[in-house]
């Protein structure tokens, strides 16, 4: 990829000290790419809106530094950084209009008012507000709000834009239509976005890349559909979409591959590369989408033999929950339609088909 | 009207209405009416002798030929009056903005404490206070011996009995009817906002100037208001620290309800004062109506 805007060396922040003190963040290191849309993505309390807050200047690292182009931004206050951040609660200031909330960053930066306004013209028709140059906030719906937030804050063309949770004050639908929306200004800007989600559908949609956040550490960083189908911690499977987990030991395959014990010799083949530094009771993540559930008597490789405990009906599709014999219990997702197997019920004794590229072992 | 006397509300405010009814209206009106009477020769009126006398008076006077010539010593009671509140005002806004800022940037127990402290003069008796501050600054009094002592030959503060006295009385004495208002103003001001102006590029100097004063305008207003006008009606303060040298209007309205005995035009000049101080408030508050309230 292009090269690197933002790239934050062993970040940490603490706050407060002696037995109260609370670490946000632990030492985070993580390159952010020129035009890139970046999300960070965790629950509350995972160090996401801090090291966002640390990007914009809004507070100091406690120890490590975060460099913008290659230049230390550490002692740098937020109004001399070329970044611009729109707020969760869109901070839109209510004593001015909207046009002269957009130009107040260029005011900041001295251009002169007819340029200025020009600009915020620019930027209403950007965000597809363009009659609303004369209202003030207070007139404008959560979503228009946000729309102008925006404008705001890319109107003095920013390097990086940083999003804090934009949104979530949104309902649904209107949250539906602004992802695409974000999207679209991302390209056309080819402004570097630095996203921050707790929403991991709103990740896999909008990002290039992700990095999955937890107790002020990056878990993983990586493309959606590598985050989704290649996770690495426990954590990220069962943040993001759902899983089953299994715990086995790493064997030699009998031909000669890789392959994991479940116990009760049920032996299943994959094709991920380990580095093993640990081969008994690895935890392994499988999605409910990629297994398949055969007859008992099927005779196809790689698959745990087990008791259909419930189904359930979504329409399109079922959910098969299997007690695997000797493990837990795992949840099966078969698509319904054309090519859908055979129904099977409560009770009935079952294999659960496991492809070898469907396990991912974790390394925790 | 048989609704109104069921409703539960009116009697909750009946009490109220009563009391202002009783003690602010109708001696207002009586006021009213005393201002337009002739006034009695040893004090009092002549009740159902009308006269706009008081009124005249105020501007004009009646020279040895008995014609109206205009007298400005009256108008330039109330320019001074004016003038040494607007002084007031002043000092009260330079020190007091910074105080609440500060407080308002405080923890929130913090907060409490220091509000608590702010209204602490209140506790204490005007005329005390008063005295107290002429032993401060008259000479050889506490801050002129401190000047001496600092090395600084003041050879007599001679502030005392001074507008500046009367003023830094009056700054002291409604100083927190300044901090209070505008502390509630700040108070309520979202962190985030300031936030947003360090982030658009505005320095402190300008997120101070563009965000946080026009948002704390209403209470900036509101407190200058709430000094201002008991400023122009103060009585004790003038009378203490100008040593009688400086009148205000208070000061004046008194003299002619006791040595002067001219009842009409004491409540005439209150009168006067009235309407100036309502014509502000009104234009006060046409101003500032129009400001938009944030929707949260």
């Amino acid at each position: 990829m292009s090269e690197v805007v933002i790239s934050a060396q062993s970040v940490g922040k603490t706050f407060g000290a002696g037995p109260d003190m609370v670490k946000a963040l632990g030492g985070v290191s993580v390159d952010i790419f020129q035009n890139e849309f970046f999300t960070m993505l965790g629950p509350s309390g995972c160090g996401k809106t801090t090291l966002l807050r640390l990007i914009g200047g809004f507070e100091q690292a406690s120890y490590g530094q975060i460099l913008l182009e290659g230049q230390p931004l550490n002692d740098l206050p937020p109004f001399k950084r070329p970044i611009n951040t729109v707020f969760q609660s869109y901070a839109l200031f209510p004593h001015l209009t909207v046009r002269q909330n957009i130009t107040f960053g260029l005011e900041m930066k001295s251009v002169s008012r007819r340029e200025a306004n020009a600009r915020a013209d620019e930027m209403l028709d950007l965000v597809q507000l363009a009659e609303y140059g004369d209202r003030v906030p207070s007139q404008l719906s959560g979503g228009q709000q946000q729309r102008i937030a925006l404008a705001r804050a890319l109107a003095p063309a920013p390097k990086v834009l940083l999003l804090d949770e934009p949104l979530s004050a949104l309902d649904l639908k209107l949250r539906k239509e602004m992802q695409v929306e974000l999207k679209r200004l991302q390209t056309e800007t080819g402004i570097t976005f630095v996203f921050v989600t707790h929403d991991q559908e709103e990740a896999l949609a909008m990002s290039d890349r992700i990095a999955v956040m937890q107790s002020g550490q990056i878990l993983q960083v990586g493309g959606p559909r590598e985050i989704y189908e290649q996770p690495t911690h426990r954590f990220v499977a069962d943040f993001i979409g759902d899983s089953n987990f299994l715990i086995g030991d790493l064997v030699e395959a009998p031909n000669g591959g890789r392959a994991i014990n479940f116990g009760e010799s049920q032996v299943i083949n994959f094709t991920q590369d380990v580095a093993a530094d640990k081969s008994n009771d690895v935890t392994v993540s499988i999605r409910p989408e990629r297994l398949d559930i055969v007859g008992a008597d099927s005779a196809v490789a790689n698959q745990l033999a087990g008791t259909v405990r419930a189904v359930t009906y979504f329409g399109t599709d079922t959910t098969y929950r299997v007690d695997l014999d000797g493990q837990a219990t795992v949840t099966v997702r078969m698509q319904n339609g054309d090519g859908a197997t055979a129904q099977f019920a409560q009770g009935d004794r079952v294999g659960v088909v496991v492809p070898s590229d469907a396990i991912r072992v974790l390394v925790d | 009207m048989g609704n109104i006397l069921r409703s539960k509300r009116f009697w909750l405010i009946a009490p109220a209405v009563v009391y202002i009814g009783f003690f602010m209206a109708i001696p207002l009106v009586q006021m009213a009416y005393v201002s337009i009477l002739e006034r009695g020769d040893y004090g009092g009126v002549n009740w159902g002798a009308f006269s706009f006398n008081a009124y005249v008076n105020f501007i004009f006077e009646r020279d040895l030929m008995d014609n109206l010539v205009v007298n400005t010593d009256y108008i330039q009671i109330f320019l001074r009056s004016f003038g040494l509140s607007a002084m007031t005002m002043t000092f009260a806004l330079l020190l007091g903005f910074p105080t609440a800022f500060y407080i308002s940037t405080q923890p929130q127990g913090r907060r409490n404490l220091l509000i608590f402290l702010v209204t602490i003069p209140f506790w204490t008796n005007i005329l005390v206070r008063n005295y107290a501050w002429m032993l401060l600054l008259r000479n050889g009094g506490l801050l002129d011996s401190l000047l001496n002592w600092a090395g600084m030959e003041t050879g007599g503060l001679d502030i005392l009995y001074t507008p500046y006295a009367v003023s830094i009385g009056l700054t002291y004495t409604y100083l927190p009817f300044m901090v209070l208002p505008i502390y509630a103003s700040l108070e309520k001001l979202d962190h985030r906002l300031v936030e947003a102006a360090f982030d658009l590029g505005a320095d402190k100097r300008r997120a101070m100037t563009r965000v946080i004063l026009p948002l704390a305008a209403p209470g900036i207003a509101a407190g200058c208001i709430l000094v201002v006008i008991p400023c122009l009606g103060a009585y004790v303060t003038p009378e203490l620290l100008g040593g009688g040298k400086f009148m205000m209007i208070a000061n004046l309205i008194g003299s002619q309800f006791g040595a002067a005995r001219n009842w009409p035009f004491g409540a005439g000049l209150g009168f006067v004062l009235l309407a100036i101080v309502l014509i502000s408030m009104m234009v006060y508050s046409l101003k500032f109506k129009s400001l938009p309230e944030e929707k949260i």
